[in-house]
């Protein structure tokens, strides 16, 4: 456990590692009637076979994949799936160099890890804003900072770091004279959206992971569509990454609530089995 | 006279019952009931039904079996040509295929062959099933990408020429859309598609689920690395169409693969299972094909009122005639001759309605069929809370994109010959993958050949 309700597992798939990249995320199922849960890659060992996944509890799917004692297994884990960060793509020596700006929200930060690292093994600049309700939910400080030239930790609260929003850091990096060629965000749907409006007029490239819903994560039944560009896009397949001036937010934000308000319907005849 | 007897009907569910429940609507016919249905057959000496079986099935002949009362032997008959003949007796759109053409419905009503069928096969399943010879292993493996009616055919004519199969599967549980699209109470899981795919394991095919094929491992990986001589590709078409008209992104706007999986391969359904599914008061489910049938009478047993809308008449509705049937006697609502304009939201991103223009029969176009043009002026609103789309599918890119030298056509349609060779020498493909959305019959048909087709290559 990285927190009271953030863990972190080590799961053994050869062939997933072996075929991994930045940027894809895997579904698991932690038991036979459970959910399709889509979970980032947030590290790969391909000498293991192991790949690294963090995971949230925030309801009854989440909460069983982090109930999981060491040495248990998912009933399915299915990967690597989705496209690559679009950086994967470019040559070596086109990423030396150049300056990268991530911003990680809460869990966020997991999916960042892999792209620092990538990138920082290449010789790229990276900084890293990573931003946390408090002191104690920041996770993965060591390793992050590891893989980055700049860790800058924000809390709301002030325990630890800059206080204050993300955004309020990022805005007081750019005031301070940095410049980045391309940024990442990664985080909670809302951070996400600010983030785009703070870097919107800079000329900064951003990227964004979009978690939105999903349950084959295979292009198959259309749940995880974003418009981006107008145009209505797989998340699963066509992402998760996007160039985040172009996406519609708050119709993601819309749509990543919809089971929401009906899960919160007392009356809901299928409720199907959440404990609360 | 035999002739003389009507069809024998088939028993099935009260409809007022089964709009509640996920049982299977069509009891199927017992043993007596067989023995006269079978007594109406001709056994005709240029039996027409056989012609339009798209797998040539020897109908007289299994018939003949049937009212001999020998069921082993009629199910030795099927086995001959069809491998999922529990499947195809339940889900083949008999009235265009055998039945359609079989000499009683000249003046009277067709024999029921499919019903004949099922109950072969279901006869066969509870008695031991076919005995199937096997050859002696050969040594070579042929991977099979799709666990579909094509896949699983495919894999089943290749272990029983000797080759060691491995079928890999993307999802959870094998069966393609025989287990994640069509519904529970048309096609029972456990009873009919389960023990289909055991019998294919019971050949000695590895089914390896959970392995997407162009991302965990790619068709060139499956040839060069992991030692596989030969590759098909049975992926199916499952890339869901949208209309593109205004608020298709709203809550509450599903296609049916979403609906249709969440129910049947997730079994929302089923109160012990974790995955959520959205029931409305109202919903309307365009289209008018099996999958807007199914996904229609499955949100009707969820507890919604359904309207299916359709644009064009009752006459052109490419479902199966028995589901426009069984939807009808369910109490589904049919508007014909109507098509979605845009889907109305509320102020918090839900749908509350859906705007349509009613629609003409215009000219007959170059397929004969006459296409639906809108009547200016008739714009009108039928209030919903969700909206399913059931417009159609085409094939998944993933595969295509991601293999050398396969080449694809308009709506991503694998490029494949008649008997399944792709652009690319040792890959070969088949099903819905090939043909865009078809019938399980043609699936398992083009993977058959294909198993053929791929045994000759490897001996050549
Ligand atoms: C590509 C992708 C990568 C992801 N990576 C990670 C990861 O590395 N670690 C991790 O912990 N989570 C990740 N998620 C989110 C994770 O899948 C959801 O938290 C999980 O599905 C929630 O399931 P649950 O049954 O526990 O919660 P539910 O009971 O289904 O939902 C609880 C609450 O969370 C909301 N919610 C459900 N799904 C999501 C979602 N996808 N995004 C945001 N809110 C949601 C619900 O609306 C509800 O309010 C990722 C999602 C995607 C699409
Ligand atoms: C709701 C619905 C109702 C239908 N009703 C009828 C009916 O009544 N009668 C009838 O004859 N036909 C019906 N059909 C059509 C029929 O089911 C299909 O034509 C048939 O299943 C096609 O078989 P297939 O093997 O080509 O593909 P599929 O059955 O689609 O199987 C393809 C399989 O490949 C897997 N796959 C895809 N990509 C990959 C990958 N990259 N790696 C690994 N695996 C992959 C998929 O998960 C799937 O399991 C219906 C279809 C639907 C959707
Ligand atoms: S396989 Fe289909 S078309 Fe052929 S005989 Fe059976 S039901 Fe008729
Ligand atoms: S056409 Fe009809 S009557 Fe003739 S053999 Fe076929 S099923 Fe029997
Ligand atoms: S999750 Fe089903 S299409 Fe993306």
């Amino acid at each position: 456990m990285l927190t009271p309700s953030i863990c972190l597992m080590d799961v053994v798939a050869p062939r997933i590692a072996a075929a991994a990249l930045p940027g894809q995320f895997l579904i698991v199922r932690a038991r036979p009637q459970g959910e399709r849960i889509p979970l980032t890659i947030c590290d790969f060992d391909r000498s293991k076979g192991i790949v690294t996944i963090v995971t949230q509890e925030v309801g009854a799917s989440s909460r069983m994949i982090c109930s999981l004692e060491e040495g248990e297994s998912f009933t399915d884990v299915v990967g690597p799936l989705g496209r690559p960060s679009a950086f994967v793509e470019k040559p070596d020596s086109e990423l030396s160099g150049r300056r990268f700006l991530f911003v990680a929200g809460g869990l966020g930060t997991a999916p960042v890890y892999p792209q620092a690292k990538y990138l920082h093994e290449r010789g790229a600049h990276v900084d890293i804003v990573l931003g946390a309700k408090t002191s104690s939910l920041v996770i993965l400080r060591g390793q992050m900072s590891e893989v980055c030239d700049n860790l800058y930790i924000c809390t709301d609260d002030g325990s630890e770091g800059f206080a204050g929003l993300v955004t309020g850091k990022v805005q007081e990096l750019l005031a301070a004279g940095e410049h980045y060629d391309q940024a990442v965000a990664i985080g909670p749907m809302i951070m996400m959206k600010f983030v785009t409006l703070t870097l919107k007029d800079t000329g900064i490239p951003l990227d964004v992971s979009l978690n939105t819903l999903m349950v084959d994560g295979t292009g198959m039944c259309g749940c995880c569509r974003v418009t981006v560009g107008g145009r209505v896009r797989f998340a699963c397949v066509e992402g998760p990454e996007f160039n985040a001036y172009e996406v519609d937010f708050d119709e993601a934000l819309r749509r990543g609530a919809m089971y929401r308000t009906q899960e919160q319907e007392a009356d809901h005849k299928f409720k199907i089995g959440r404990d609360s | 006279m035999a002739e003389k007897i009507g069809r024998v009907p088939v028993r099935e569910q009260d409809p007022k019952v089964r709009a509640h429940n996920f049982e299977e609507v069509c009891y199927g016919y017992d043993e007596q009931e067989a023995l006269l249905e079978a007594s109406r057959c001709l056994n005709c000496r240029n039996p027409r039904c056989v012609q339009q079986c798209p797998v040539g099935i020897s109908i007289p002949e299994f018939i003949a079996q049937v009212r001999g009362g020998d069921f082993t032997a009629a199910a030795g008959v099927i086995a001959r040509d069809s491998s999922l003949p529990a499947v195809c007796g339940r889900v083949c759109p008999q009235e265009t295929q055998c039945e359609g053409s079989c000499i009683l419905g000249v003046k009277g009503e067709p024999v029921a062959i499919g019903k004949l069928e099922r109950f072969v096969a279901d006869w066969s399943r509870a008695h031991g099933g076919v005995k199937v010879e096997k050859a002696p292993a050969n040594g070579r493996k042929v991977a099979v990408v799709g666990s579909g009616p094509s896949g699983l055919a495919c894999a089943s004519d290749l272990a029983r020429m000797g080759y060691d199969v491995t079928i890999f599967e993307v999802l959870h549980k094998a069966g393609g859309v025989l287990q994640y699209g069509i519904p529970e109470f048309r096609l029972p899981k456990e009873a009919v598609v389960e023990p289909e795919i055991d019998a294919v394991k019971a050949l000695g095919v590895k089914i390896e689920t959970n392995v997407v094929v162009g991302r965990t491992l790619t068709v060139d990986e499956l040839l060069d690395r992991e030692g596989f001589s030969a590759v098909f590709v049975g992926s199916g078409a499952g890339l869901p169409r949208f209309m593109g008209i205004p608020g298709e992104n709203l809550c509450g706007v599903f296609s049916a693969n979403e609906y249709l999986t969440r129910s049947n391969l997730m079994r929302a359904f089923d109160p012990e299972s974790d995955t959520p599914i959205f029931i409305g008061k109202r919903i309307a489910v365009v289209g008018g094909g099996n999958v807007a049938m199914d996904a229609a009478r499955t949100a009707l047993r969820l507890g919604s009122e359904v309207t299916i809308v359709y644009r064009r008449t009752e006459k052109e509705l490419p479902a199966r005639a028995e589901e426009v049937h069984h939807a009808l006697e369910e109490g589904i609502v049919f508007r014909m001759l109507t098509n979605p304009v845009e889907v109305l939201g509320d102020e918090k991103g839900w749908v509350r309605g859906l705007r349509c223009i009613r629609m003409e029969l215009g000219e007959p176009d170059a397929s004969g069929r006459r296409s639906p043009v809108p009547v200016e002026g008739s714009e009108f609103e039928i209030p919903v809370d969700g909206v399913i789309m059931a417009l159609g599918t085409s094939p998944n890119p993933l595969i295509a994109s991601t293999t050398n030298g396969l080449e694809t056509e308009r709506h991503g349609c694998l490029v494949a010959s008649e008997d399944g060779a792709t652009t690319r020498p040792g890959v070969f493909a088949g099903g819905d993958a090939v043909t865009g959305a078809a019938t399980v019959i043609l699936a398992m048909g083009a993977g058959r050949r294909a198993a053929k087709a791929i045994d000759e290559y490897l001996k050549g």
